[in-house]
């Protein structure tokens, strides 16, 4: 039985924990909503981009724009989105679990499949396994829409020079505080949304050409896409710390519940110990 | 024919505006152009530049980064990158872009890849503060 002086210390160490777990829960929680909010704010812009391209795409002749081409798929590149911090609970190893499952089924269908982190978690984890092209950490903390238009250009660049003919994008996406989705979307080449044969459809004026516009709205969408993942990342992270640190914080006190069953337990033992010394001493006296 | 045009102005970051406007007038990838009520249906890229609308008497003007407009059923959604109203204007920060720009462009040549950049920085800052006088004039 460890000492009641060791017990007490174990206990406040544990109250010491629970403090950090519920200040952590508290920060991702206000953290968390406004990731929810930008989530909520970019989405009339992807949809709207989509309703144009959707548009374009169905009325113009897709033939030619290179991002649209679907080419023998060889080479593959596969984005992984993951979070700069830990203690998010299963958030990133979920994810990473997710692109080695990926890589393992897909090692069959292409020659090569490189790999492009986002976050600093699954650049850890996955650079002992594979060769990573590029990473991009410290960019989470406050997703805005040049850093991901950067990325996304980076991207676009190299799908142009053909270094990889398919490129996809995983990242968790922010389905309740609770969940989140793994996602697994293809980026490059563009797969136009399907149209909806509208009955009237009305004779657009275009300006610059149809190809023109298309050709210009296109990396647009990446942009706009990676954008999106970045910010449900965000979200989702956010969620998953605070469901990890809630329970975390309700283990605490359990743990404190019962160190202090433990210690009172410990206590009464001692007391009960030296009152019989007392007794049998006195007995003895007596005697 | 509705009287009015609703314009809608959409940012990766927010939704700007939604309003009930009059006219539009917009840089264009081929040049400045106006959308008047009952406008057949159009979509047209948009330049680095002004955008304004008459709501009532009154003309507001907003500086954009490049970016679509689309007029469908008497609406006109417009999607750009950045949309800054006249009193959103950092003008300080507009003129240093400004010098910036200038100091640049003035080492690089146009076969260089950072001209382009440098170049629609400059157009930028130039809008912003053309925006930003328009403001203070009235």
């Amino acid at each position: 039985m460890p000492s009641l002086k060791a017990i007490k210390k174990r206990i406040t160490s544990v109250k010491n924990t629970r403090q950090i777990t519920k200040a952590m829960k508290m920060v991702s929680a206000a953290k968390l909503r406004r990731a929810q909010e930008n989530v909520v704010a970019a989405r009339p812009y992807a949809q709207k981009l989509g309703e144009v391209l959707e548009r374009l795409a169905k009325s113009s002749d897709v033939e030619g724009i290179p991002l649209l081409e679907k080419r023998a798929a060889e080479k593959a590149l596969l984005i992984v989105v993951t979070s700069d911090r830990g203690l998010c609970g299963g958030f990133n190893a979920n994810i990473c679990k997710a692109a080695e499952r990926f890589l393992k089924e897909k090692k069959s269908d292409y020659s090569e499949i490189s790999l492009l982190t986002i976050g600093r978690k699954g650049h850890d984890f996955l650079k002992n396994r594979h060769s990573i092209w590029k990473n991009h950490a410290n960019v989470l903390s406050s997703p805005n829409y040049q850093i991901a238009a950067l990325i996304a250009r980076e991207v676009i660049d190299g799908f142009l020079l053909e270094e990889y003919d398919e490129v996809f994008l995983l990242y968790n996406a922010f389905r309740s505080v609770m969940s989140q989705d793994i996602t697994l979307t293809q980026l490059l080449p563009i797969v136009p949304p399907a149209a909806e044969e509208e009955e009237h459809a009305p004779e657009y004026i275009y300006e610059p050409s149809k190809g023109e516009l298309l050709k210009e709205i296109l990396p647009k969408h990446v942009e706009v896409q990676v954008f999106r993942s970045l910010l449900e990342s965000v979200a989702a992270e956010h969620g998953a710390r605070m469901t990890a640190m809630d329970s975390a914080s309700k283990n605490a006190t359990e743990m404190i519940g019962k160190l202090t069953l433990q210690y009172n337990r410990a206590r009464q033992a001692a007391i009960t110990k030296e009152l019989m010394e007392i007794i049998s001493g006195a007995e003895s006296i007596k005697g | 024919m509705a009287e009015k045009i609703t314009l809608e102005l959409v940012t990766p970051y927010r939704k700007v505006l939604t309003e009930e406007v009059d006219e539009i007038t917009a840089t264009g990838a081929l040049g400045e152009f106006g959308v008047l009520p009952g406008h057949a249906p159009f979509l047209t890229s948009l330049k680095i530049g002004e955008l304004s609308y008459k709501k009532g008497g009154a003309v507001s003007h907003l500086a954009l980064n490049w970016g679509y407009l689309e007029v469908k059923e008497d609406k006109a959604i417009v999607l750009v990158e950045t949309a800054e109203r006249a009193d959103e204007i950092d003008l300080e920060r507009a003129k240093a872009a400004l010098g910036r720009a200038e100091e640049a462009l003035k080492k690089l040549t146009i076969e260089d890849k950072d001209y382009r950049v440098m170049e629609a920085a400059l157009e930028r800052a130039t809008i912003r503060m053309q925006v930003a006088a328009k403001a203070a004039r009235k």
